[in-house]
C-alpha cells in the first residue's frame, strides 16, 4: 500500500498498541533545556528510577541566558537556579549537557542539526513547541510537554495517537526578496493559527525542493503557529550534503549505509492525504503579521484586513497593536529590529543581514539587536567578519540564546514598542509586557533596520545597482 | 495524578478565541522548578495592570463568576508547549475548561495534569457563555464517565469526546510513566531492531 512519508517513519517507531487508538511510539532523540525539564526530574526522583536511554537525551541552556557576558554568573536569580539544576540534573543523571560556555551551546533546533544529532528518518522531540524545526531532514519531531519529558527520561518512549496527515504544496520559483520565511508566513496566514491542528504536515513541491537545509528549517520550525504538531520534508541530496561530516553524524562506510537507508524516506507516489493544500511560489509576497497571532499576516504592501463579521478577539488585537482596519504597514516607523531566534539565527539568516547592510548604518529611531542561534554560528560570523558588518551598521550582534524571542531573559521589548523580529510568535507581551511584535522575514527586518520604518524589500532590492 | 469522576460547578466565561500559552502564563513566571504556585500568575498580564492592581475589567477579578469550570473561545491554548500553563489552570483551582476547539499540546498537557479539556460546538459554546453571563449562578455537570456535560438551567445535555486511554487514566488517576514503565521488556525487544541510521 501506498505510504506517506510520515507514516513510513511513524509506523517504523511504533513499538506497541495500547486502546483506543494510542500508540507507544518509540522516541530516537530527546532534547532538554532548563525551562520545561526541572519538573521531569523531580518526577523520576519521586519514583526513584533514573534514565533509561541517557545517550539519547542532550541538553543546553538557552531560553533564560542572557546574551552578553556568558562568560560571568547569571545575574538573574531566578535565571541562574533554573541553569544550575539542569546542570545538577544532568550530572545527577548521567546527561550529555551543552551548557553556557560550552562550545556547542545554542538554541536547542539550532544545535541539534549543525552537531549532525539530527539525520533524517529520526522521531524527535522536546519540551518545546518548536521541535517542529528537526523535520526539515525528513524526521517526525515535535514539541511535548514536561510530563512527557518525564516519560521519555524515563522510557524512551512517548504514548502518542497518530495525528492526520496533510501536505502543503509549493510548486515555482520564488520571487526576489522573498525567502523561506515568507513562505511559511504566507501559509499560516492562509490557513489560521489553528488551520493545522490535528495534523502533521509534509511540504513538498519545486519551490521547497529548490531550498537550502537552514531554509528548509525556518518552514518546519513555524509548522506549530498553525497548530500542526510538526511539519516535515523528504531528505533529499541537499539534506544528505548538510549532515555529512558534522560532529556526530555517521562517518564513512556506515554514513554510505545511512544514507540508503534515508533514500527511501518519501512519500509514495499514490500516498493519500487527509488535508492538501497546494500555492505557487510566484504569489508569495514578503510577509509581516499585524495582529497578535502568526495567522494575522499580511502581504508588506497590502493593507491590514477589514472584515464584515470583524470578531471582538480581532478588535482586540488590532488595540493592542495600535493598528486599524485597512492600513498599510508600510513606512511604520518601529523601535526595534529583532534578528534572532530558533526561526531565523542560523548562518544563512546572518549572512542574508549582513550582505544587505553591509556599508549601511541603521536609522536612528530604530535598536537592532542580531543574536546568533549557537555559539558556533557565533564564531563562524566573525570568522567571515560579519560581526565587523554588524558594529559599523549599529547593530548590537550578541550571543547565542533564545534572547528578545520570549521575554523570559533579561532582553525585552518594551511596553508599547513596535519590534520587527524574524522570531516565530506575535502574541501579546511574547517579546515582554505590552510589547508589539510583527513578525517578518530576516531581509525585511534587515531592510527595516536601515530605513527605521516597514519597507518592502522589493521596493529598495529593485533601486539598487545591480 | 488526581482522579476525576464528575463535578458539579459554577463557571467562569473568558468570551476570547486564540488564547495563547503566553497569556494563560507568560514566559518570565516560568522560572519555577516546581510545579505549585503557578495559578498566582495565571493570565498574569489581562489579570493586573501595572503596579500589580487587579484589572477590574478582567473575569478572574469578578466576583460575579467563581467556579472550577473556565470556559474560553475557540482555539484554546495555542503556541508554546508549556506544561505550565494547564499546572497554572489546575493550580488556580480550574478542573474543567470547556472550549470549541483546543490547540494539541495543551489538551495533551491537560489530560496528563487531570485537567479536562471538554470541547463543544460553536454554537453551544456561544449558547453557555450567553447563559452563564445572563446567569452566573448556572451550574454545569461534568461526568467524565458518561462523556457528558449537563445544563440543567439551559435543559441541556451534550456529549463530549475523549480518548479511551486518556479516560481511563483520568478516572482512575493513571499517569502514561505508570503503563510505559511496565512495558519495559517490550520497548527493549524493540530497540534491537532499530536501524542503524536512526541509532
Amino acid at each position: 500500500m501506498a505510504k506517506t512519508l510520515f507514516d513510513k517513519i511513524w509506523e517504523q517507531h511504533v513499538v506497541d498498541q495500547v486502546e483506543g487508538g494510542t500508540e507507544i511510539l518509540y522516541i530516537d532523540r530527546h532534547f532538554i533545556h532548563e525551562v520545561t525539564s526541572p519538573q521531569a526530574f523531580d518526577g523520576l526522583r519521586r519514583r526513584g528510577i533514573g534514565v533509561a536511554r541517557p545517550g539519547q537525551t542532550v541538553a543546553t541552556a538557552d531560553h533564560n541566558v542572557p546574551t552578553k557576558h556568558q562568560d560571568q554568573p547569571i545575574r538573574e536569580k531566578l535565571s541562574r537556579f533554573q541553569v544550575d539544576t539542569l546542570t545538577q540534573n544532568c550530572a545527577d543523571f548521567g546527561l550529555e549537557l551543552y551548557g553556557l560556555g560550552h562550545p556547542y551551546q545554542g538554541i536547542v533546533h539550532v544545535i541539534g542539526p549543525e552537531l549532525g544529532i539530527t539525520r533524517p528518518g529520526m522521531t524527535i522531540v522536546c519540551g518545546d513547541s518548536h521541535t517542529s524545526t528537526h523535520g526539515a531532514f525528513g524526521c517526525i519531531a515535535f514539541g511535548i510537554g514536561t510530563s512527557q519529558v518525564e516519560q521519555v527520561l524515563a522510557t524512551q518512549c512517548l504514548l502518542q495517537v497518530k495525528p492526520k496527515r496533510m501536505r502543503i504544496t509549493i510548486d515555482g520559483e520564488l520571487r526576489e526578496g522573498v525567502v523561506s520565511k515568507d513562505i511559511i508566513l504566507y501559509i499560516i496566514a492562509q490557513l489560521s493559527a489553528s488551520g493545522g491542528t490535528g495534523y502533521f504536515v509534509e511540504y513538498a513541491g519545486s519551490a521547497i525542493r529548490s531550498l537550502s537545509m537552514e531554509a528548509r528549517m525556518t518552514i518546519c520550525n513555524m509548522s506549530i503557529e498553525m497548530g500542526a504538531r510538526g511539519g516535515l520534508i523528504a531528505p533529499d541530496k541537499t539534506t544528505f550534503e548538510y549532515v555529512r561530516g558534522r560532529e556526530f553524524a555517521p562517518q564513512g562506510a556506515a554514513f554510505a549505509e545511512a544514507v540508503a537507508y534515508w533514500e527511501t524516506l518519501y512519500t509514495d507516489e499514490d500516498a493519500v492525504f487527509d488535508q492538501e493544500y497546494t500555492y505557487r511560489a510566484e504569489d508569495i509576497p514578503p510577509m509581516v503579521t499585524y495582529g497578535t497571532n502568526p495567522g494575522m499576516g499580511i502581504g508588506v504592501h497590502q493593507t491590514i484586513p477589514n472584515p464584515d463579521d470583524s470578531s471582538a478577539s480581532f478588535e482586540k488585537s488590532l488595540q493592542y497593536m495600535g493598528f486599524t482596519a485597512g492600513e498599510s504597514l508600510e513606512g511604520k516607523p518601529v523601535d526595534y529590529v529583532f534578528i534572532g531566534s530558533c526561526t531565523n539565527s542560523r548562518m544563512e539568516d546572518l549572512r542574508q543581514v549582513a550582505a544587505y547592510v553591509e556599508g549601511r548604518r541603521k536609522a536612528d529611531n530604530v535598536k537592532v539587536m542580531v543574536v546568533p542561534g549557537s555559539r558556533q554560528v557565533r564564531e563562524q560570523a566573525i570568522a567571515e567578519g560579519l560581526d565587523i558588518i554588524f558594529r559599523e551598521a549599529g547593530f548590537d550582534f550578541r550571543e547565542a540564546g533564545c534572547s528578545a524571542c520570549l521575554g523570559m531573559n533579561e532582553d525585552k521589548v518594551p511596553k508599547g514598542a513596535y519590534c520587527v523580529s524574524t522570531s516565530n510568535r506575535n502574541f501579546e507581551g511574547r517579546q515582554g509586557p505590552g510589547a508589539r511584535t510583527i513578525l517578518a522575514s530576516p531581509l525585511t527586518a534587515a531592510a527595516t533596520a536601515i530605513a527605521g520604518h516597514i519597507v518592502d524589500v522589493r521596493t529598495v532590492l529593485q533601486a539598487q545597482p545591480a | 495524578m488526581e482522579k476525576f469522576t464528575t463535578l458539579v460547578s459554577r463557571a467562569v466565561p473568558l468570551a476570547i478565541e486564540d488564547i495563547d500559552t503566553d497569556q494563560i502564563i507568560p514566559a518570565r513566571f516560568l522560572k519555577a522548578t516546581t510545579r505549585e504556585g503557578f495559578g498566582d500568575n495565571l493570565f498574569r498580564d489581562w489579570r493586573y495592570l501595572p503596579g500589580d492592581v487587579p484589572n477590574p475589567d478582567f473575569v478572574l477579578n469578578d466576583a460575579t463568576y467563581t467556579g472550577a469550570i473556565l470556559v474560553a473561545g475557540k482555539n484554546f491554548g495555542m503556541g508554546s508547549s508549556r506544561e505550565h500553563a494547564a499546572w497554572a489552570l489546575y493550580d488556580y483551582g480550574f478542573r474543567v475548561v470547556i472550549s470549541s476547539f483546543f490547540a494539541d499540546i495543551f489538551r495533551g498537557n491537560s489530560l496528563n495534569n487531570g485537567l479536562l479539556p471538554l470541547q463543544v460546538d460553536d454554537d453551544f459554546l456561544r449558547k453557555l457563555l450567553h447563559a452563564i453571563q445572563a446567569n452566573p449562578e448556572l451550574e454545569l455537570t461534568v461526568d467524565l464517565e458518561a462523556q457528558t456535560l449537563t445544563v440543567p438551567a439551559m435543559n441541556t445535555e451534550v456529549s463530549f469526546e475523549i480518548d479511551p486511554y486518556k479516560k481511563t487514566c483520568l478516572l482512575n488517576g493513571f499517569d502514561d510513566i505508570d503503563y510505559l514503565l511496565s512495558k519495559a521488556d517490550t520497548i527493549k525487544k524493540y530497540e534491537e531492531q532499530r536501524p542503524i541510521a536512526v541509532r
